[in-house]
């Protein structure tokens, strides 16, 4: 579809407007920011954005927290939390949905609209039988309550996503490859791997994003505070300091949000061809 | 052979989903304290909610009203920035990334921080007004706006469903808008006659996660108000943890959960039905 260009009078409006909700979405943000650097008596009693002094304090205060351990600590147990979680989700989902994609087999059409009907179902009712089986299992306060589900295909939109990518892949590239001597798994490997990479490219991103940030799991299947992740600790601090440490507390909310912003911003041009591929698949 | 490729979902569907929703369903017939065996206590504890827990219709009634206010609410606000996002400009590509930005944070303990300093009592938002002369507002210390604030949280992060409409409102023929530019049609009829039926199946699709996801919510009230004051926020979710996690009665947890997984189906179920005379499909609905 083609649009044309606004002209230059029309433009002007049109950008204020533009601007003018950029700044309503993005002044909270901005504020924990530059807040993180304002000494701690200076938070709220300093109605400008900016910092009269730049103090870096408030970082180091929160990074050594108040218990036995760090943020550092916390930060390398959300790293060993989240990088299992992505990949076997990586590997799973796109594994299972190329069967789906590419092969008949019995009962086929009952199983994928099953796996659909699993993507409305509430994480709210799995909760707490899952909590029951992982306490059974001896899972609790590990992280397999995250990465063990995540091998095995559940993240059922995950599967849809890459179901709606292979699809789009014309079923000749299949054919030629199987001449050459490919066998099935082969053709995954050369064929769809390499040509959805915006798929595996912002399930990657989704997935990260969310279970970093994930609070209601974490705070149900781990307990103690050597397994802390982020998200964890951050409650904590925010707990425990209830009055005092504004600014330590501030500078590690925004420390936390430093992985999700760096892959959002580093992943910006798959993201977007990512979700326009997908939207205009027909 | 493709069997063997979806092997993987077939055993975590077993075990990571049907058997724990069967095991939830056998236990919202029991009282289980997770220490004695669970006993049966038949249809208990769904009564014991609707006619004694005076907890769970609070629970309920808050829940519903913040989904009835916070999901329409973003959804519009979506739409209208999507329509604002879609037009060819320089920079517009900026505006979309600055836009997604608080979606990024989605339901981190971060943004719930932040919110909490934003609006508490001694908290830079009422210094704010002070400092412009207008007296302070008690945002989550009183029950009339504590939910109101947790609401608007959910409507600044407006991102994955403006995606979504921005990407149906690409695909609306232009031709469609130069016909009724021809019929000399206005901006607001052309809304409501072309553009709102183009992108209805992606309304109903946000609609229909928007609520799921609604019904479920529990980082904010948690973390911001710890459902208070006055069980003003005292989202679902919370009185599910709280029974469950808190209390441990496992098997009232669990009927407390199913109750809410009934809501759910009974209300994605009436929006599908419904859908059918306010949803338009190109294809006539073949692919729905």
């Amino acid at each position: 579809m083609k649009r044309k260009p606004m002209s230059r009078k029309a433009a002007l409006p049109h950008y204020l407007l533009l601007i003018a909700v950029g700044i309503i979405m993005v002044f909270p943000i901005l504020w924990m920011l530059l807040s993180s650097f304002k000494p701690n008596e200076e938070i709220f009693s300093n109605v400008g954005l900016w910092p009269s002094t730049f103090n870096f304090n408030s970082y180091m205060q929160g990074w050594v927290g108040h218990g036995q351990y760090t943020f550092g600590h916390f930060f390398m147990n959300s790293f060993r939390l989240v990088i299992p979680t992505v990949l076997f989700t990586l590997l799973s989902s796109s594994i299972v949905a190329y069967g789906f994609a590419r092969f008949n087999f019995p009962f086929k059409k009952l199983l994928f609209s099953i796996m659909i009907s699993t993507l409305i179902l509430p994480n709210a009712v799995l909760v707490i039988p899952r909590y029951l089986l992982f306490r059974r299992l001896n899972w609790l306060d590990t992280y397999y309550t995250f990465t063990i589900p995540a091998l095995f295909g559940c993240t059922p939109f995950f599967i849809y996503m890459f179901v709606q990518f292979f699809r789009n892949i014309p079923l000749e590239l299949d054919e030629s490859a199987r001449i050459d001597g490919c066998n099935s798994f082969m053709i995954f490997i050369k064929i769809m791997v390499p040509l959805c990479r915006p798929a595996f490219i912002s399930a990657a991103v989704f997935q990260m994003v969310w279970t970093w940030e994930d609070f209601f799991n974490s705070l149900i299947y781990i307990t103690s505070t050597e397994n802390f992740t982020v998200s964890l600790a951050l409650r904590m601090a925010m707990d425990t300091s209830e009055s005092a440490n504004w600014s330590g507390i501030l500078a590690m909310a925004v420390l936390s949000m430093v992985p999700c912003v760096i892959v959002f911003f580093s992943s910006q041009k798959y993201f977007v061809e990512g979700i326009s591929s997908s939207g205009m698949k027909d | 052979m493709g069997f063997v490729y979806i092997l993987p979902w077939i055993i975590g569907f077993l075990v990571f989903q049907l058997i724990p929703l069967a095991s939830s369903l056998y236990y919202s017939f029991t009282d289980y304290n997770m220490l004695t065996e669970p006993v049966w206590v038949g249809l208990k504890n769904y009564t014991y909610a609707f006619t004694r827990d005076v907890k769970f219709q609070k629970s309920l009634l808050v829940t519903l009203q913040y989904v009835f206010i916070s999901v329409p609410l973003k959804l519009m606000v979506a739409l209208g920035i999507a329509m604002l996002l879609n037009f060819k400009l320089k920079f517009i590509g900026m505006f979309r990334t600055l836009y997604y930005l608080p979606s990024i944070m989605g339901g981190s303990v971060a943004v719930s921080v932040l919110w909490r300093f934003l609006f508490m009592k001694e908290g830079y938002i009422n210094e704010l007004l002070k400092f412009i002369g207008l007296s302070p507002v008690n945002w989550l210390g009183d029950s009339r706006y504590a939910l109101m604030t947790i609401s608007l949280l959910t409507v600044w992060q407006f991102g994955s469903s403006m995606v979504l409409f921005l990407a149906a409102l690409k695909e609306v023929p232009e031709s469609l808008y130069e016909a009724a530019r021809i019929d000399g049609s206005g901006k607001v009829r052309m809304f409501f006659q072309i553009t709102l039926p183009m992108i209805s199946p992606i309304i109903f699709f946000n609609l229909v996660m928007q609520l799921i996801n609604g019904f479920q919510d529990f980082t904010p009230a948690m973390l911001i108000t710890k459902g208070g004051p006055a069980n003003a926020t005292y989202l679902y979710g919370m009185l599910l943890y709280e029974n469950a996690f808190s209390f441990y009665k496992m098997g009232y947890a669990s009927a407390l959960s199913w109750i809410l997984f009934i809501l759910l189906i009974a209300i994605t179920g009436f929006m599908f039905k419904s859908s059918n005379a306010w949803t338009y499909y190109g294809d006539g609905g073949k692919n729905q």
